[in-house]
């Protein structure tokens, strides 16, 4: 059988996270190819209903990646993106579905490295959580 | 505004255990105002028991609409056309917009996503604090501007009780003691008189306790 | 009262409604004009909301007369601490039996701007005052330590309410909650208190609670008017209206009425253990139609 590869949706701060998964390439850094990346102008912009949404369609796991906590260059949305994050967890964890599919990340523009950590951080874990039980049936790449 | 605070979700899940299709309704009023019932919370309730359910291999179907206001019955005739084919309505408002739809449409099956709290306001983003009691009766010009029918614990006309300490109410430190808060205030304003004088009983027959409210008003009738 | 019921005899109680004044000396007067003609008497709680000496220390004075009282607790006036603290007191003092009722909104009594409480419902009195005595526990569920108070649990049920089926199931769901006996409303249709009690009898709830059914004689044409018009869950006929006007003597054929009445009942009406003669402000008139209705001597309990 073939092994399971997730596919993991990251919601990434242009200033930040957006640029360190940029560096991570420029530095020819190996990290693992499960990682969507969806590019926000602040983390704070996400939205509850994003992160179910994208789960609901068939991701195996979503993350958040906002700035170091007092960095951000909104000044708080980081915060906010971790407490909406938390919030999504618990009504994951009321629904049944392993809150561990999702996680929330800080990391500063400089930190390529630290990206390229997360992202197979978050692979091995979701890889350990087995297919997202809403993962669609038919097969295919996304 | 009226406040009010979602029930968990797994009660919402067991009220429409039964149910294929759901419409979930929410509010532009009050409840948008104070993040409970407005069309991103009904869209997350209903992701979240739709994901739910789908989890538990008994799909639902959800349906999701949101209401400019459930408490006008021209509002509420608008969505005639959602609840059609539906097992029940999940509605997010305070506890007018259930009754209403019942009303409005006699055979479907109404459920109430929240537990309607009270009239009060936001103290900051995402708190609400209680800030009137609906006595039919304001006192507010007595006091200072501060209630003490719902601000007080035990509704007390002349106030503060022997159990207001360091400006907190006996029932916890948490709560501050409105007549304590009167006093101060009323201190400030060089109005002390207000609170000498002797407050009669209250005429409660003008709240809950003299039986369902009305309010007419013919200037503004139609038709 | 409660010995003559479980024994299967036609019982008779009356009701004497406490005065709105300090002095007990009429309420006395009315449970010695009783005694011996009644097996109880329903003592009134604030009837209609209007403030009356209390249910209980006017119980006191009944007994002290040698009527046994049944204590009226309404659900109006008290919250849950309240109830249960004068449940307490009312046992302590002699009373045996309590009737558990929601209480007239206080819009009719002369309080009309009170606040009401309502914390707890009949439904819930009846089922929360059998477990204090059945399994010796406050309404909290905490334990009674010491003596628990062990009433006799009644209710009431009024036939005339609307929807009529469901008042069936309304009365089952007291028995179910623990009443062991019933007064009904004051009956003068007596052709709907019939199908009332058919419907008793097929669900068995006549041998699960005794019914009492309740009547009251009428002074006047005038006074059966009123009860038809203005009181909210009372249905008369207008053949029992046209009758006292006809008569010479509406007093006389008020208590005829009644009396007649109540052989219909304890005759015809299978499933009813008794009747509750509720002579308001006219408990004089009670000995006479207790007599004449061939209810005189009561059984010794």
């Amino acid at each position: 059988m073939e092994e399971f590869e997730p596919k993991i949706v990251a919601f990434c701060c242009h200033f930040c996270a957006y640029s360190a998964a940029d560096l991570a390439g420029s530095m020819r850094l190996q990290y693992a190819p499960n990682i969507r990346i969806v590019e926000m102008p602040c983390s704070g912009t996400i939205d509850h209903r994003v992160l179910l949404k994208a789960l609901e369609d068939g991701a195996d796991g979503v993350f958040v990646a906002g700035c170091m906590e007092g960095d951000c260059h909104f000044l708080k949305g980081n915060y906010r993106a971790k407490r909406r994050v938390s919030h999504v967890k618990d009504l994951l964890r009321a629904i049944g579905l392993e809150p561990e599919r999702l996680e929330m990340y800080n990391l500063s523009a400089a930190m390529g490295p630290r990206f390229a950590e997360i992202a197979n951080e978050m692979t091995a874990r979701v890889k350990g959580l087995g297919p997202s039980p809403f993962r669609k049936q038919t097969g295919g790449d996304a | 505004m009226i406040v009010a605070e979602q029930k968990p979700l797994a009660e919402i899940a067991g009220m429409i255990g039964d149910c294929r299709k759901v419409l979930f309704a929410g509010c532009a009023g009050c409840v948008t105002v104070c993040l409970s019932g407005g069309e991103k919370e009904t869209e997350v309730m209903a992701t979240a028991l739709r994901m739910k359910r789908q989890l538990e291999g008994n799909p639902l179907e959800t349906v999701t609409y949101t209401a400019t206001r459930q408490c006008d019955p021209e509002y509420v005739d608008a969505m005639a056309d959602v609840v059609k084919g539906v097992d029940a309505v999940v509605s997010l408002a305070c506890g007018v917009g259930p009754q209403y739809l019942a009303a409005r449409y006699p055979d479907l099956w109404v459920i109430p996503a929240q537990n309607t709290t009270f009239a009060g306001g936001s103290k900051e983003h995402g708190v609400w604090e209680e800030f009137c009691g609906l006595c039919g009766q304001c006192v507010l010009h007595l006091t200072g501007g501060i209630c003490p029918v719902i601000r007080c614990s035990k509704s007390i006309l002349n106030g503060p009780c022997g159990g207001s300490q360091y400006g907190k109410c006996e029932i916890g430190k948490d709560v501050e003691c409105a007549w304590h808060l009167i006093y101060e205030r009323l201190k400030r304003l060089d109005r002390l008189d207000l609170m000498r004088q002797y407050r009669e009983p209250k005429d409660w027959s003008k709240a809950r306790d003299g039986g369902p409210r009305k309010v007419t008003r013919e200037d503004v009738m139609i038709g | 009262m409660e010995q003559i019921l479980e024994n299967g005899r036609f019982a008779v109680t009356a009701e004497i409604g406490p005065p709105k004044h300090a002095d007990a000396e009429k309420v006395v007067h009315h449970a010695q004009l009783l005694k011996g003609y009644v097996d109880a008497t329903n003592i009134t709680d604030c009837q209609t909301a209007v403030v009356r000496m209390s249910s209980i220390g006017t119980g006191v004075h009944v007994l002290g007369a040698g009527v046994e009282p049944i204590v009226q607790m309404t659900c109006r006036d008290r919250n849950r601490i309240a109830i249960q603290s004068d449940l307490l007191a009312a046992w302590s003092l002699g009373m045996r039996n309590v009737l558990c009722l929601s209480g007239d909104h206080q819009k009719f009594g002369n309080h009309p701007t009170a606040r009401n409480v309502y914390d707890v419902d009949s439904m819930q009195l009846i089922h929360l005052v059998r477990r204090m005595r059945d399994e010796k526990l406050f309404f909290c569920g905490e334990e009674i330590k010491g003596a628990e108070p062990r009433f006799f649990v009644g209710a009431v049920a009024n036939p005339f309410a609307d929807p009529f089926e469901w008042r069936v199931d309304r009365l089952e769901k007291k028995i179910d909650a623990g009443a062991e006996f019933i007064q009904t409303q004051c009956i003068y249709d007596m052709e709907r208190f019939e199908r009332f009690m058919e419907m008793v009898r097929e669900r068995g709830l006549d041998k699960r609670a005794h019914i009492l059914a309740g009547v009251t004689p009428l002074k006047s044409w005038k006074a059966a008017k009123y009860l038809q018009t203005s009181v909210s869950g009372m249905i008369v006929p207008d053949s029992i209206v046209e009758r006292l006007k006809g008569a010479e003597d509406g007093k006389a054929e008020g208590v005829n009425i009644c009396i007649e009445q109540i052989k219909h009942i304890k005759e015809k009406i299978p499933g009813v253990h008794g009747v509750h003669i509720m002579a308001i402000a006219w408990e004089e008139v009670v000995p006479d139609i207790v007599q004449r209705a061939g209810l005189y001597p009561r059984p010794q309990a």
